[in-house]
């Protein structure tokens, strides 16, 4: 019985008649034979707040755990559409005493607080590792930390190409809610796009949802309605997003993952998480004893996120422009928030002669829209 | 002025594109309300639709084959439904909710594969071929399922008022005791306006699928399926109300995002929510006290 | 007779015959075989689905029953999940009494989380006691109200609750969201978007040596408050009548619109308490979290339990560790997310398809004379 392998349990017809006081013995037994086997092989939890497969931000996470699952000496469980609520401290609570897990990495946003701080405080020998860049060493639990990428560069350079495809001179973003990640990413593409052609608009809409594709559909619409004919998207799945701009026509730039496939015609290029160098970084460390890092992050230049390939639709000027422009950006220390640079009410958010580069703290509690972008954050 | 002229126009063209679905579970739900029944699984039977279309259409590369399925699957959805209220005391709203759930259910489970690929879709029919302008083009190019649903709802209707088969059912929905005296088989004729109503449902889920948003994921259907039973409150059981009913609602819906393409941002929540405080309003306008609607067919268990 | 169903909850008590002394038994026998023929039924038929998928049905009972009550971790994982579900189940059983379904839980549980915290912030620095009741007074309070403009539509204008509860259910969670994000939120909660929070010290404590929700013993205390009420005083007995029949029991001169309104306030308070419960043990403040379907959740088990208050619970535990199960189950076997719901969806059209089975069978009816 303890030889039981974990996944796929075979069960005779007496052990499921034990009843109560058997069936709980026999998970205790179970429950040992799998951490024995945690012991040699280390046993990694990924959890997701949505499907795996939604062309979007879980399926970045869910692509690199897939690559993971190859890699010797580990095994990999996986929790899909969990939401941020209790459930997730029971996924994961589930995940340590039912799967032997000893490295958790709660993917969304919202799972930090209270949830995974709740488990970390009660397990103090797991590690769990957040991505969403949270982390502070005064405040929070030594066995916990967070991961994340600087992905407004990307849309800086999908930006760039923007301009470069536009012939309205009118692009647009749609977004889930008008929070500070969000935000950079908008005024980031909005300023890719002044940085070709001053004259260039970005329309916002937001959605107030991260996945809700019959209002996205419905945004995409509006924006064309517009005369918008480049758009892009921060929302979790922008499956919907991408289809219904190559069957209207008009270009796309991708984000979270790659969706050239979805818009082989107008898929211009996109802005994608590569997760699996930061998780090969975890899983090397854990497997070699030594301790985890706890703050972790990068950019372009770390391999933390990348560009898609460029599609067709990208005429040469934009291709050398976005490799020109990307190349700057892996030397480091580049600054797309360079002032002055005003919002879109008048305020001067960036004074003249400062700047900030992807690392700037002023950025995180980013609440306006620069010059250029039509729309409010309220 | 011209900001408000934008809106409308994004308005006109907004309805124009999301009320189909609403327009099928309606009627669909008309004709089931007719016959003294209430299917609140029409939800389930949407997304089942929904994705029996999509699945369809991508392993046999017709488009039209996936609306037939869906026609069909929400047929036996519906049966089902309609078979398990013929029985004595289990009540029809519950029942309803009950299909909402399993329905859901099995479309998300069997519809995992398909999320990725993509299907052949629905192509619309250019209305727009005169004008060079390519908005007008675009708002003008009309889906065949729109179309099919305006032709249902006029049929539907005339079946109601000229026909024998749609007598008996205003017959049965109304007084079961003329129903009875009649000698009208009462609980068939239920299921099978059950079982019919269902199929209109998941014709309208194909149109999710395969026209627009055109893609099959989870979260496709936001409540079409079941703020369709509102819809029928207040057209009146009248299937022709039905189109008005399903284009005032498209509308509603595509305000919130029209307002921001102008820079309307505040308060994006609420006019997301425009629909739905339309139609509180039509209804209350509308309500009775103390007497039943208008309509309304007298063996409903809603009507009580 | 119309054989169009009303919402009944347990069959209305039939006129018991003298010298048969057996049939309170024979009919509490009957309501719980039924039920459970049910289940059995369900579990037959997604046995099969899983045999028709290649899936063994063995396999995914032992890891149901590991995932939810094989061990104590198991257990406290689904009575967490439970918790909350008493209470909202509660939002629908008590109008239920009257024949009204209401589907607008889920607003109730938010709003009346919302309401909770704006009432908690200006007391944190008074003592905890003082803020859990405002709390409480201002979480139910709020969800009596949401609730009770369904009844109050129905009862003055006959607007029909069904519809009016769901829209207003959308129109609920879109006041909740405008609010959160706009007026009552605070700066600091950069990416997701929160109110103040109510402080740690203020948050109510998991129930000693169990280490469970305290939404457990307060849903507990309420279901069985619940079943007094409509079993036990006369506001129970006139709500049971109406629910037979609201035409004819405004005929008897039954306070129809006073009951109505009355049912839907209760059931409301006991949603918004819900959220309330939600915000000052696990959130501490109110955010997007708390809008977890809780609401639609309950709907499910106030039809499961026929709208009996007592029978909430175990349809509660049940619920609960199915959803405690769904993990194990999408980790040891591969199957989606979406297998609980088929699950969750065959014992629910098995289970009211069951009600069929009530005076079917001879040997549950009373004996003797008629």
């Amino acid at each position: 019985m303890s030889l039981t392998p974990p996944i796929s349990t075979t069960l005779s017809r007496r052990r499921l008649l034990q009843g109560t006081a058997g069936a709980a013995g026999l998970a205790a037994m179970g429950l040992t034979s799998e951490q024995a086997r945690a012991a040699k092989d280390l046993t990694v939890g990924f959890i997701y707040v949505g499907p795996k497969d939604d062309y979007g931000y879980n399926q970045a996470h869910a692509e690199a755990a897939a690559m993971l699952k190859k890699m010797p000496g580990i095994k990999i469980v996986e929790e899909e559409k969990v939401p941020e609520t209790d459930d997730v401290s029971k996924t994961m609570e589930s995940m340590i005493k039912l799967d032997g897990a000893t490295l958790l990495f709660p993917t969304s946003f919202g799972y930090f607080d209270p949830y995974m701080l709740k488990m970390a405080a009660k397990y103090k020998d797991i590690q769990f590792r957040h991505c969403g860049g949270l982390w502070q060493k005064d405040k929070h639990p030594m066995n916990t930390g967070s991961y994340f990428g600087y992905i407004g560069m990307c849309q800086y350079l999908n930006g760039i190409a923007a301009a470069h495809a536009t012939k309205t001179k009118k692009i647009g973003f749609i977004a889930a809610k008008p929070i500070p990640q969000v935000l950079i990413n908008v005024n980031s593409f909005a300023l890719g796009a002044r940085s070709v052609d001053p004259t260039i608009t970005t329309s916002v809409i937001f959605t107030g949802e991260w996945s809700m594709p019959v209002k996205e559909a419905e945004a995409t619409n509006s924006l064309i309605g517009q005369g918008i004919d480049v758009v892009t998207c921060h929302v979790d799945g922008p499956k919907v997003i991408m289809e219904t701009a190559e069957r209207r026509g008009i270009y796309s730039c991708g984000y979270h993952a790659d969706q050239s496939k979805l818009a082989p015609k107008g898929y211009l290029t996109g802005a994608e998480w590569n997760w699996i160098t930061v998780y090969k970084q975890y899983i090397a460390d854990a497997q070699a004893g030594k301790p985890l890092p706890n703050f972790t992050r990068g950019g372009l230049a770390e391999g933390f996120v990348k560009m898609s390939a460029f599609g067709p639709a990208l005429s040469e000027a934009g291709r050398k422009n976005v490799t020109a422009v990307k190349a700057e950006i892996m030397k480091g220390g580049y600054s797309v928030f360079k002032g002055p640079l005003k919002d879109n009410k008048g305020n001067v958010v960036v004074p003249a002669g400062k700047a900030y580069p992807e690392t700037a703290i002023e950025l995180e509690s980013c609440n306006y829209l620069v010059e250029g972008v039509v729309g409010s954050t309220s | 002025m011209e900001a408000i002229g934008t809106v409308l126009l994004a308005m006109l063209a907004g309805s124009l594109r999301v009320s189909t679905p609403f327009l099928f579970v309606s009627l669909g739900e008309c004709l089931t309300e007719k016959s003294g029944r209430i299917n609140l699984g029409n939800e389930g039977v949407l997304v089942l639709g929904a994705m029996v279309a999509y699945a369809t259409s991508y392993e046999t590369g017709s488009p039209w084959a996936g609306v037939a399925a869906a026609a069909v699957a929400g047929l036996l959805l519906g049966g089902l439904h309609g078979a398990i209220c013929s029985l004595a005391r289990v009540n029809d709203v519950a029942m309803g909710i009950a299909i909402m759930l399993a329905g859901t259910g099995i479309a998300f489970f069997l519809g995992k594969p398909y999320v990725q690929p993509s299907a052949t879709l629905l192509t619309g029919i250019p209305f727009g071929f005169w004008s060079d302008n390519a908005q007008v083009r675009n708002a003008l190019s009309v889906c065949p399922l729109f179309l099919l649903g305006i032709a249902a709802a006029i049929a539907l209707h005339w079946c109601f008022n000229a026909t024998r088969v749609g007598l008996r059912v205003r017959i049965v929905g109304d007084s079961q005791d003329a129903a009875l005296a009649l000698g009208l088989p009462i609980d068939r004729t239920r299921f099978l306006a059950t079982a019919c109503g269902s199929a209109l449902a998941g014709i309208g889920g194909a149109f999710l699928s395969l026209y627009y948003p055109g893609s099959w994921n989870e979260g496709l259907s936001s409540g079409q399926g079941l703020m369709a039973v509102a819809l029928v409150v207040f057209s009146r059981w009248n299937p022709i109300n039905c189109i008005y009913a399903s284009l005032l609602f498209g509308a509603a819906g595509a305000l919130g995002p029209s307002l921001q393409t102008v820079g309307i941002t505040w308060g994006y929540y609420l006019f997301y929510a425009a629909p739905y405080i339309f139609t509180l309003v039509v209804l209350i306008i509308t309500a009775r006290g103390g007497r039943s609607l208008r309509g309304m067919p007298g063996q409903l268990s809603i009507g009580r | 007779m119309s054989t169009t169903t009303t919402v009944t909850t347990a069959p209305a008590s039939a006129p018991v015959q003298v010298g048969d002394q057996w049939y309170p038994i024979r009919r509490t026998a009957e309501a719980l075989l039924a039920p459970i023929a049910a289940l059995a039924g369900a579990a037959i038929l997604f046995s099969i689905f899983l045999l028709c998928l290649g899936a063994s049905p063995a396999d995914f009972l032992d890891l149901v029953w590991r995932g939810a009550f094989g061990s104590w971790f198991s257990i406290q994982n689904t009575v967490q999940r439970a918790a909350p579900l008493l209470l909202t189940a509660l939002c629908v059983a008590i109008p239920g009494q009257l024949g009204l379904v209401i589907i607008g839980g889920e607003a109730a549980v938010v709003l009346g989380g919302l309401a909770a915290t704006v009432a908690a912030l200006p007391l944190i620095n008074t003592s905890p006691i003082i803020v859990w009741a405002a709390m409480a007074i201002a979480g139910s309070a709020m969800g009596a109200f949401w609730v009770g403009i369904s009844g109050w539509l129905r009862a003055k204008l006959n607007v029909n609750e069904v519809i009016a509860s769901l829209v207003l259910s959308y129109i609920g969670l879109a006041l909740f969201n405008h609010f959160v994000e706009g007026l009552l939120r605070d700066p600091a909660s950069l990416n997701k978007p929160s109110t103040y929070g109510i402080g740690d010290e203020n948050m109510l404590d998991t129930v000693p040596w169990l280490d469970v929700h305290p939404g457990l013993p307060i849903g507990i205390l309420a279901c069985l408050i619940c079943w007094v009420l409509i079993y036990r005083t006369s506001f129970g007995f006139a709500s049971r009548v109406t629910g037979g029949n609201i035409r004819a029991a405004q005929l008897q001169g039954l306070p129809v619109t006073k009951l109505i309104l009355l049912a839907c306030a209760i059931g409301g308070g006991c949603a918004g308490l819900a959220g309330a419960i939600e915000v000052a043990a696990e959130y501490g403040r109110s955010n997007a979290s708390l809008n977890a379907g809780y609401g639609y959740t309950g709907i499910l088990i106030a039809f499961l339990a026929r709208f009996n208050p007592l029978a909430i619970m175990p349809m509660a535990i049940l619920l609960g560790g199915l959803g405690a199960a769904g993990g194990l189950l999408q980790r040891r076997m591969g199957l989606p997310d979406a297998t609980i719901q088929v699950l969750q969806g065959l014992i629910f059209v098995s289970i009211l398809a069951s009600d069929t089975l009530y005076g079917r069978f001879r040997w549950f009816q009373p004996r003797g004379g008629a």
